[in-house]
Order: C-alpha cells, then sequence, then structure tokens
C-alpha cells in the first residue's frame, strides 16, 4: 500500500507518497505547471485511483482534468466538464471543490463552483450537470461572494442516505435531504458579525465537517465562531471557547472516530496570522467541548495562513492528518494530529491538500 | 482566413501555429464558432461557455484588437488575418 497525498497549489500540482506508513515521504511534481489547483481529489473507490483536478489557467479559464496514472498523464472532456446550460448565462469561473460520492455510488463526484452552483457526475468526473434544484432557488441571487468569491466550497453527499449538505460563501449552510431537488438553509444559531441581525442564510461559513459517529452531527468554521449541530445543522452552538482564536479557515473531523475534529485557528478578523506567529492544530475529542493544541513539529515563527481545503484527513487507522501553508510548507501526521513531519517547503501557496491510501 | 496562434496553444491544433479556417460567416463569432467545432478544447481556451472572450485573452483582426472595433461581431474580409494572443497578465 502507498499513502499519497495531492497538494495543489496556485502555480501547479505536487504528489507526495509514503511506501513506509507516513514515516517518510517522496515528492513528485510538478504537475499542470503554472495552472492553479483550487480543487483536487484522489478517487480511490476505481481500480485505478483517478487524481481528479479543479483547475484555473490565468490566461485559458478553468476546467477539470484528471489522470488515472498519478499523474503521468491528464485527460479532460473536450467541451468541458462543468459548463452552464446555455439558458443560465452564466459561465464557469473556478472549481472550489470536487468530492467523490460512497463506495456504494461508485461513479458519482459532485463539485462546488464559482458562481455559486452544485453540479452532479455520474461519470467519474469527466462531465458534470447542473443540480437545478440549488440554482433555481429563490435565495440565490441573493447570496454574496465571500473574499474569495461566490463559492459552494464544500460538499457532503451522505453515504447512508439521499442528503446533501452544502457551504458558501456567503450563503451558509443548505441541505436536500432528496440528493439535490429541494433544498433549505440552515444556519440557525450561527452569528454574522458584518450583518446586523443573525439571518436565516448569508453567514459566512468557511467549512463543515460531519461527525463520524452521527450524520446528524456536523462542525462548522465561520467567519467568526466555531459551531457545532446535532440535529442536522437545524440548530448550531459555539463551540469556540478553548480555542486561541474563533476565525481560521478549515475544519476537518475524524472519518472513523465520533467526536474527534481539529482546527487551525487564526487570529482575527483583520490579521489572520496564527495566535503568536506559532502554527497549531487544536484537537477536540468531545465533539467541541475541550481542545488541546498540537505543535509537535510544526514552525514557530510562521505568520502564514491554511486556507479552507489545504487542510484534511485520511482514513487509514491511525488517522492521518495534513495540512498546507500559503507559505508553500505541507505537513503531515500519523498520529491523528498529535505530532507533524515536513512534507514539502517552499512550494506555491498551498490551496488544498488531500490524502489517500491506494493499493 | 488564417489564424495565428501562441505557442501554448498550438498542441489543442494537432501542432499548428497557423490554421487556415473557412469562418463559414462574416463575423470574428462565426469564425471562433467555427474554429471551436473543428477544435473543442482550443474553442474553450479562447471563450467561455457563453461564447464570451475570457477576460485574458486578446484577439486581433489584421492587427486591431476587437475589444476596440466590434468585438466578436467584428467584421471578416478575404484574407483576413486572426491572432489570438494571451494578455498581460498572471504572477
Amino acid at each position: 500500500m502507498t499513502d499519497l497525498i495531492a497538494i495543489g497549489t496556485r502555480k501547479g500540482l505536487w504528489l507526495a507518497r509514503s511506501d513506509d506508513d507516513r514515516r517518510t515521504w517522496t515528492l513528485d511534481g510538478p504537475h499542470l505547471l503554472a495552472q492553479e489547483v483550487a480543487a483536487v481529489s484522489i478517487d480511490a473507490r476505481r481500480p485505478q485511483p483517478r487524481v481528479l483536478a479543479g483547475i484555473q489557467y490565468g490566461h485559458w479559464g478553468p476546467t477539470v482534468m484528471w489522470s488515472d496514472d498519478l499523474g503521468a498523464s491528464w485527460q479532460e472532456t473536450d467541451h468541458g466538464a462543468i459548463r452552464f446550460p446555455e439558458d443560465t448565462g452564466a459561465a464557469l469561473a473556478r472549481v472550489w471543490q470536487l468530492r467523490p460520492d460512497s463506495a456504494a455510488r461508485p461513479d458519482v463526484v459532485w463539485a462546488g463552483c464559482e458562481p455559486h452552483s452544485l453540479w452532479r457526475s455520474e461519470d467519474g468526473g469527466a462531465t458534470f450537470e447542473l443540480v437545478r434544484g440549488l440554482w433555481d432557488h429563490p435565495h440565490r441571487p441573493t447570496w454574496e461572494p465571500g473574499g474569495g468569491g461566490a463559492a459552494i466550497h464544500t460538499v457532503l453527499p451522505d453515504p447512508a442516505t439521499e442528503r446533501v449538505v452544502v457551504a458558501m460563501s456567503a450563503g451558509g449552510v443548505y441541505v436536500s435531504e432528496d440528493g439535490g431537488g429541494r433544498w433549505e438553509p440552515r444556519n440557525r444559531g450561527i452569528s454574522a458579525g458584518f450583518l446586523p441581525e443573525e439571518p436565516e442564510y448569508g453567514q459566512c461559513v468557511h467549512k463543515i465537517a460531519v461527525d463520524a459517529g452521527d450524520p446528524e452531527r456536523m462542525y462548522a468554521q465561520n467567519h467568526g465562531g466555531v459551531f457545532r449541530t446535532d440535529d442536522g445543522g437545524r440548530k448550531w452552538t459555539s463551540i469556540a471557547g478553548g480555542l486561541p482564536a474563533d476565525f481560521g479557515f478549515p475544519i476537518v473531523s475524524s472519518p472513523r472516530t465520533a467526536g474527534t475534529a481539529w482546527v487551525i485557528p487564526l487570529v482575527a478578523d483583520m490579521q489572520r496570522v496564527p495566535p503568536e506567529g506559532r502554527l497549531r492544530v487544536q484537537r477536540t475529542r468531545d465533539a467541541g467541548e475541550t481542545w488541546t493544541a498540537s505543535t509537535a513539529g510544526l514552525p514557530d515563527g510562521a505568520w502564514t495562513s491554511v486556507l479552507r481545503d489545504a487542510f484534511c484527513a485520511d482514513d487509514a487507522d491511525p488517522t492521518g492528518v495534513y495540512l498546507g501553508t500559503r507559505d508553500g510548507c505541507v505537513y503531515a501526521s500519523a498520529d491523528e494530529g498529535e505530532t507533524f513531519t515536513t512534507v514539502a517547503e517552499h512550494l506555491p501557496d498551498v490551496l488544498t491538500v488531500r490524502a489517500a491510501r491506494i493499493p | 482566413m488564417q489564424v495565428v496562434l501562441p505557442g501554448v496553444l498550438a498542441d489543442l491544433a494537432g501542432g499548428r501555429r497557423e490554421l487556415d479556417v473557412d469562418p463559414g460567416g462574416a463575423t470574428l463569432a462565426d469564425l471562433l464558432d467555427t474554429l471551436a467545432g473543428q477544435h473543442p478544447l482550443l474553442g474553450r481556451r479562447i471563450r467561455d461557455e457563453a461564447g464570451q472572450l475570457r477576460r485574458f485573452v486578446n484577439v486581433y483582426v489584421d492587427g486591431d484588437d476587437v475589444r476596440y472595433e466590434q468585438g466578436l461581431a467584428t467584421a471578416l474580409r478575404d484574407g483576413t488575418q486572426v491572432h489570438v494572443l494571451p494578455s498581460i497578465a498572471g504572477g
């Protein structure tokens, strides 16, 4: 078995491999040089693992490419994998998220994009269809762009049901219980400091994650606040107590241990640097009641930040945790975020990191 | 008509930087439609799916930037030469 990390940066994609249970890593790249890779996924459900990349050429626009030989060659669909229907008058600006569905739906891949749109593929990511139920939602014209753009940046299909959860900046969390047909906002309890009242929707959620033990339990890292829901998003409560800062971009949950999640706090609102310049991962084992800091192997004097998709977990045992920084460093933990080793340094700014164990 | 491509797009047109294209109409849009029909990937690099020129792609018809002419409606003449160039962008 090999452990693989896909590292999407502002100027290309790197792959890192470990054949000794995530102790040492070999870096391979750049692939897709000079292209911004804002979304990447490793689809390990296929006989040959597929690396899917949402890329953006500076001049030539966005597209989705894939490699079935771990980066040796890349393919894309002639007419574009993600292509707005003519009647929408819209054009794809950026792919923010590529999310393979469950093993039981082996060819289904979801994409979250800018402008705010959700897409579903039934052919492993070669072509996608716009999810009209969300595109036609009456709220859509009032969704605002976050600082990074008008993006659906989180897509969470529930493997056991037809539930799909999405999060967007700045529209908040929306949930469909019928596979994408009907959608409702679920943001109660989440404040929005940039708005005068707590709204039904419009919150600037940065990332959400589902608990391993209970699909009704989710965690949210917002623009100013860390929250948990225990009822599928109908009510959220703050779990930011005990954190050195309530701002940050990513939040990651354990794929195998209930109650376990990680965040990387940044001092906010304007600074957006690690507290005291000390890059740290905060872990909870009790669904956000308490947090402990992990700093071993992470740099001191680090005034960088970690973006919303540059933090992830693998599904090995024990869980691996991975993060990439805007100053081009990647760190890996093989012990559930206790200690970290350096995978890469001096890459372009890291936009996304994904990891998987492959044959 | 002759279409001149930057080197970075040549692979999408069979490795050629200069293409002879029958525009199938009188405007730049007609020419680009024909080109996209022959080379869909090339077409997507130049225009988005709504048909608009990408922001950092410049197209010149006989040396004139079409943004200061009639855009995609710019008329073609016999022997027109169309240049596709990356704009100044990046970093």
